[in-house]
C-alpha cells in the first residue's frame, strides 16, 4: 500500500514518500521515514514488502558509505543506481529475493545535472524525468505526463507534487494521509515542508 | 501472464543490399502501465555489431553487461574485434549456459560480416530464450509484437533493397506493427549499416552506422 513519487525540475529531485508503516489492514506507525540519504548528494525512497525494505536500505546504505570512505568521494548517481540494480538483479535469482521498489534521486557534481531512476524488485532500472511506485502510480503519472515541466523552479516543483498528493487523497480509496518530502540539488539533500 | 511480456518491447532485423539495419521500439512498461518511452533494446558490440534484446527489461541490462564483459575480454585475447557471426555463437552459448534457468530475452543480432575477399556482407540472426540460433537471409524479428512484424515483414520485404529503401522498408514494418500491439510502441529508433564498396579502403573505411530516431515518444 506505500505510495512513492518523484519528479526532476531544473537542477534538482524532489522525492516523497508516505510515512505509515501498516501491518495488514492496522497502521502501526505514522511517522516511519522511507527515503534515506545514501550520500551528500543521493536519496533512495524505498517501498515493497515489509522487513526486506529496511534490511535492503541499510545494506545499500552501508555499501554506498563504505565506498565513500575507502575511496574519498561519493559514487556518482549513475555509478550507484547501476550498483544498486545489479544487487537486486542478483538477488531476484537467489533463494530469497528481495521484495523492494525504489526511486533514487541524485545530483550528479560533476556534470551539474539531476538525475532520477525507476527501480523495480526485479532489478529493472531506467532513467526517467517522474516516477511512483505504489497504487499512487496510476494517479500520479498521468498527472505528470500532463504537468510536469523538466526545467521548472523548485516552487513550480513542489506545487506538481502537491497535485499528485491531493489526486491521491481523492481517488484512492486506501489513500496514505501523511507524506515526508526531501530535495536533492547542488547544496545536498534536505527535508522540506509541502 | 507471460514474464516474457511483462515489460513488453520489439526487435526487428532485415538484410538489404550491402546493407543491414535493425530496430526496435523504446517502451517500458509493467504490463500496461507504461513506464518509460525512453528505454533502449539495442546496443552497439563494435563498429560494425548491434544486438537488439527485447525481453524482461531487468534482463535486458544484466545481459547487455554480461555481452559487453565478454566482447571486451574476446577483443583483448585475440586482438581483434568480434565479427557478427562469432558474437552470435557467443550470444548463443551465453543464453544455454542457463539452460534452465533462462534468461527471459530473445536476441536479435545483425552486422556487417567480413568475407575472404575483404568486402563485407550483412548478417542478420536472432535466438530463443535458451540460445537456439537461427541464421536468416532476409529479416528476424522478436518481442511482443514479433506476430504481427512477422506479418507486415513478410508483405514488404524484397531482395537487395539499397540503403535507402531497407530504412523506410525496416520503419515501416517495425510502426505499424507496434501499433497494432498494445506493449511496444511509443516511439522507435532505427540502426543502419551500409558498405560502400567504392572505399579506397575497404577496411578501414569500408561502412557508416547512422541511427535515427524514426518517432518520437509521446512528450509528456
Amino acid at each position: 500500500m506505500d505510495v512513492s513519487f518523484a519528479i526532476t525540475g531544473k537542477g534538482y529531485v524532489i522525492l516523497a514518500a508516505d510515512t505509515t508503516a501498516a501491518h495488514s489492514i492496522i497502521k502501526v506507525k505514522l511517522d516511519e521515514d522511507k527515503i534515506k540519504a545514501l550520500g551528500p548528494h543521493l536519496l533512495m525512497a524505498y517501498s515493497g514488502e515489509p522487513g526486506d525494505t529496511v534490511q535492503f536500505a541499510e545494506y545499500i546504505e552501508r555499501n554506498i558509505r563504505l565506498y565513500q570512505i575507502r575511496n574519498t568521494y561519493a559514487l556518482r548517481p549513475s555509478s550507484a543506481a547501476s550498483w544498486i540494480r545489479r544487487v537486486l538483479a542478483d538477488s531476484l535469482r537467489s533463494r530469497k529475493p528481495y521484495a523492494v521498489n525504489l526511486l533514487l534521486g541524485g545530483y550528479d557534481t560533476n556534470t551539474h545535472t539531476p538525475h532520477l531512476y525507476w527501480v523495480d524488485y526485479l532489478g529493472t532500472l531506467v532513467e526517467v524525468p517522474f516516477a511512483a511506485h505504489g497504487y499512487g502510480s496510476y494517479f500520479a503519472l498521468s498527472l505528470l505526463d500532463r504537468y510536469h515541466d523538466p526545467e521548472a523552479p523548485l516552487e513550480e516543483g513542489l506545487a506538481t507534487l502537491k497535485r499528485c498528493i491531493d489526486e491521491v487523497s481523492k481517488r484512492l480509496v486506501v489513500a496514505p494521509g501523511n507524506y515526508k518530502v526531501k530535495v536533492v540539488d547542488k547544496d545536498g539533500v534536505r527535508e522540506v515542508e509541502l | 501472464m507471460s514474464i516474457m511480456e511483462y515489460n513488453g518491447g520489439s526487435v526487428i532485423a532485415m538484410v538489404g543490399k550491402d546493407c543491414v539495419a535493425i530496430a526496435s521500439d523504446l517502451r517500458l512498461g509493467v504490463q500496461s502501465l507504461s513506464i518509460s518511452s525512453n528505454f533502449q533494446k539495442i546496443f552497439p558490440v563494435t563498429d560494425r555489431v548491434f544486438v537488439g534484446l527485447p525481453g524482461l527489461a531487468s534482463d535486458v541490462t544484466t545481459l547487455h553487461e554480461q555481452f559487453r564483459y565478454r566482447v571486451n575480454m574476446y577483443t583483448i585475447k585475440e586482438e581483434r574485434e568480434i565479427e557478427p557471426e562469432t558474437f552470435a555463437q557467443l550470444v548463443s552459448s551465453t543464453l544455454y549456459e542457463r539452460r534452465f534457468g533462462p534468461y527471459f530475452i530473445e536476441p536479435v543480432i545483425a552486422g556487417m560480416q567480413k568475407t575472404p575477399s575483404g568486402s563485407l556482407k550483412p548478417f542478420i540472426a536472432a535466438t530463443d530464450l535458451i540460445g537456439c540460433l537461427n541464421f536468416a537471409k532476409d529479416f528476424v524479428v522478436a518481442g511482443t509484437a514479433s506476430s504481427k512484424l512477422f506479418g507486415v515483414a513478410e508483405g514488404l520485404w524484397e531482395p537487395d533493397l539499397e540503403a535507402e529503401d531497407l530504412f523506410e522498408t525496416i520503419s515501416q514494418t517495425l510502426l505499424n506493427a507496434v501499433d497494432r500491439d498494445a506493449f511496444s510502441g511509443w516511439g522507435a529508433v532505427v540502426h543502419l549499416m551500409c558498405f560502400f564498396e567504392g572505399s579506397t579502403h575497404p577496411l578501414a573505411q569500408p561502412r557508416r552506422s547512422s541511427t535515427n530516431r524514426i518517432a518520437s515518444p509521446v512528450a509528456p
